[in-house]
């Protein structure tokens, strides 16, 4: 029955002078992520609103779906477009619409009409009490409540007239690409990629980093962090994806370091390389998927000893999320079932059975200091031999 | 960089000659077995001469030999089918503690529709307790599922003498052996060895994936698992995978072609990788010693090395193994087999199976040996502590 779409954004709508920017980046978005489906979709944007127009060998789920995934979309309301019409054949239209799509309602409602054409001969209260009356007597259980309806019939009557009632939900957020770019740590658990999702969806360009550690980690674990990357591609569009081999540079801390600091010092060297690329990325930021307390390395004080190599602003949306909340988001954006996989990922390896949950700087920096003979040579090494794989 | 494949009890690539018929089959003598007219009856050729060649080597009816998509297929028909035919006769299954999930898996499924399974321990060598066996057979028992060779270690178990207690205690009972890991590796005569149903597939042996077959004795009745067109004395119905069955047919004849040698020639891979396991510090061999063991199976544990480190490590250098058995990597339970022969959990995490076919070499044990001297004192001294 439907033929169209009308996109609701709400945030963007606040923006003064720059609106069109935003706007013209989610237009731009919106096509972006229907030419890669079936069908042909004419994206409008008129008057602070954006449609999509249907034609070709279309899929409405499909279509729905993809429209779900980009950020900057508040609610999607399928639409029907009728030819202009006389009232008594727009009633007929109403009833016709409300029978395939509220089948056995019993809801309170009311119609809001808008007449865009002023030419029409009636006004739009009048098409409000015409249409209203036509669903009344289609269906006598449903009743009118203009306060607090829970259906809203809205009709617009423009050069064709538009049926709408329902709102499919979107993310929300702001359009992909209107924010800047950042790089995020990426790792095979559950964290990380909801918090690039999260930060991408405040409409910044998300590149990313994983860590890995042949032989102690496999190529599954590899393809687990591509696919997860994959995953969150779905809304932000393609991921510049850095993989790094970290085995020496791991390898070489456990040589020299006191093994319960293993862990700091490993994620201090993350975090200066994921610097290097979100350098050679341009990008204003690394993201992480940490929350305070939830393993030694993401207590405050670890916090704070991983923060200090760090010259970007690190972006770490989880930090307040208990895991449970972080779950849900997991569950709901589709990474969940696939960061459950149970490889082993390279902070997990050698981990120490008690390691420091109090660390200092100072006495990171001196543990460090035994690392000077061969460590800036195998940080180059890994960065030199990083592969990129761009997850879409 | 050479390639090193000691993962043939997970699969072996595909002989040239079986390729060529599955190739042959698909692009030339493509018909449905089932057709009425000439491409039809040239597909049914292929059919017949696949099970005929299995019946030379089992020396059985071809009859007697039912194609099915591989090993679990034959080893869930031979169990589920044989228990519900049986159901009036009695419901106390016999098996072992270490049995593929192909077998254990649908003696759980019967277990929870009421009948009673009884799991015979096995020792630390995985030798079946045949007392512990002699004890459960009562007239109760309907079905006797137990494994030829076992897929994890290697251990064998004595089908010959447990078919003669068989037949002394439960005559009417079902004896269904898992031969899995054991057809190309071991002569094995059915009707000598009292064995009624008789589970094979392909692919262990350098014939396609997706191919095997269930034999069933003539004097026994087993259920059908698939309905539909009646295929395969309306016992499996389905269109047969003729490409399959004309690769497995073949693979099966190369498999028994020089047999003793090939064999021999196993055996005396697997010798020398034990030997040569058996100098290196902190490694543990399970399974049975010499002749008793499979002469195609070497597990090791490699005390404080984990066994997917290590299999990544060996990878690294070309060298493909398997860590536990390949079909339960993606469980967090320990292994089967490793948990019934009682191998403490240091050993459990550490236990690396190398599986040899007639293509390896002695050349490749040699590499391997030499490697593993690199790697495992290296990967020793990275560890949680």
């Amino acid at each position: 029955m439907y033929n169209s779409f009308l996109i609701k954004y709400g945030e963007i709508g606040l923006k003064g002078d720059n609106r069109h920017i935003f706007e013209d980046a989610l237009a731009k978005r919106i096509r972006t992520v229907l030419s890669r489906i079936d069908g042909e979709f004419d994206v409008k944007k008129t008057r602070g609103r954006i449609y999509v127009f249907c034609g070709g060998d279309w899929n409405y789920d499909e279509t729905v779906e993809r429209l779900s995934h980009v950020f900057g979309i508040v609610g999607i309301c399928p639409v029907v477009i009728y030819e202009s019409c006389g009232i008594e054949e727009l009633k007929k239209h109403m009833t016709d619409y409300l029978k395939e799509e509220h089948p056995g309602c019993t809801s309170s409602f009311k119609v809001k009409a808008r007449r865009v054409d002023k030419e029409y001969p009636l006004t739009s209260m009048e098409v409000d009490a015409e249409l209203g009356e036509a669903i009344l007597l289609a269906n006598s259980d449903m009743r009118v409540d203009v306060h607090n309806p829970e259906i809203v019939f809205d009709v617009e009557i423009r050069e064709e007239i538009y049926i709408y009632s329902k709102v499919i939900p979107g993310p929300g957020g702001m359009p992909v690409g209107t924010a800047g770019r950042a790089m995020l740590l990426l790792s095979g658990g559950i964290d990380s990629p909801v918090a690039g999702w999260m930060i991408a969806k405040r409409g910044v360009t998300v590149d990313a980093v994983y860590f890995h550690a042949p032989p102690y980690t496999s190529d599954r674990a590899r393809q687990k962090v591509i696919d997860l990357a994959g995953i969150v591609a779905r809304y932000t569009g393609p991921i510049r994806l850095h993989i790094v081999n970290f085995t020496d540079i791991q390898l070489y801390i456990y040589d020299q370091c006191p093994h319960e600091e293993l862990t700091v010092i490993m994620r201090r060297y993350m975090m200066r390389i994921a610097e290097h690329f979100a350098n050679e990325e341009g990008d204003m930021g690394l993201i992480t998927g940490e929350s305070i307390g939830q393993v030694a390395s993401q207590t405050m004080h670890s916090l704070v000893c991983t923060n200090a190599v760090c010259s970007y602003p690190v972006y770490r949306p989880l930090i307040g999320f208990d895991k449970n909340d972080i779950v849900d988001i997991a569950r709901k954006i589709g990474t969940y079932d696939t960061s459950i996989l149970p490889y082993e990922d390279c902070c997990t390896i050698f981990v120490a059975k008690h390691p420091v949950t109090r660390p200092q700087v100072s006495k990171i920096e001196k543990s460090e200091q035994k690392l000077r003979e061969r460590i800036n040579e195998l940080v180059d090494t890994a960065i030199a031999t990083a592969e990129l794989v761009v997850a879409k | 960089m050479q390639e090193i494949y000691f993962d043939n009890s997970s699969t072996t690539i595909v002989s040239p000659a079986a390729a060529e018929a599955v190739y042959k089959v698909m692009r030339e003598d493509y018909g449905n077995p089932s057709s009425m007219h000439a491409k039809g009856v040239q597909a049914e050729k292929y059919v017949k001469e696949a099970a005929d060649a299995i019946a030379r080597i089992l020396k059985v009816s071809p009859k007697e030999i039912y194609f099915t998509s591989g090993g679990t297929e034959a080893n869930n028909w031979a169990i589920i089918g044989g228990a519900r035919a049986m159901k009036r006769a009695g419901n106390k299954i016999i098996t072992t503690q270490m049995e593929h999930p192909a077998v254990s898996e649908p003696l759980r499924v019967l277990e929870s529709e009421g009948f009673e399974v009884i799991r015979i321990p096995v020792n630390e060598k995985g030798l079946v307790d045949m007392g512990a066996l002699e004890e459960a057979l009562d007239d109760r028992v309907i079905l006797i599922s137990m494994m030829y060779v076992n897929n994890e270690i290697g251990a064998v178990t004595p089908v010959e003498e447990i078919g003669r207690l068989k037949m002394r205690m439960v005559p009417k009972a079902l004896y269904h052996v898992d031969a899995i890991q054991a057809f190309g590796k071991y002569r094995i005569y059915p009707r000598n060895l009292s064995i009624d149903l008789l589970s094979v597939s392909g692919h262990k042996l350098h014939g396609p994936k997706g191919t095997g077959f269930l034999y069933k004795s003539d004097k026994v009745r087993i259920l059908p698992l698939l309905y539909g067109g009646g295929q395969m004395l309306a016992l499996r119905s389905g269109t047969e995978n003729v490409p399959g069955i004309a690769g497995l047919g073949v693979a099966s004849r190369e498999a028994y072609t020089d047999f003793d040698a090939k064999v021999a020639h196993m055996r005396n891979l697997r010798d020398r990788m034990t030997a040569g396991l058996a100098g290196m510090e902190g490694v543990v061999i399970h399974g049975m010693e010499g002749e008793a063991g499979a002469p195609h199976i070497v597990n090791a544990a490699f005390v404080g090395v984990g066994s997917e480190v290590l299999l990544h490590a060996l990878e690294e250098r070309g060298i493909y193994v398997s860590a536990g058995s390949a079909c339960s990597t993606h469980k967090k339970s320990g292994s089967p087999t490793l948990t019934a022969i009682g191998a403490p959990k240091e050993e459990m995490e550490s236990s690396v199976r190398f599986s040899f076919s007639e293509l390896n070499t002695e050349d490749e044990v040699d590499e391997a040996l030499r490697v593993l001297a690199e790697l495992v004192p290296m990967l020793r001294r990275y560890r949680r502590k």
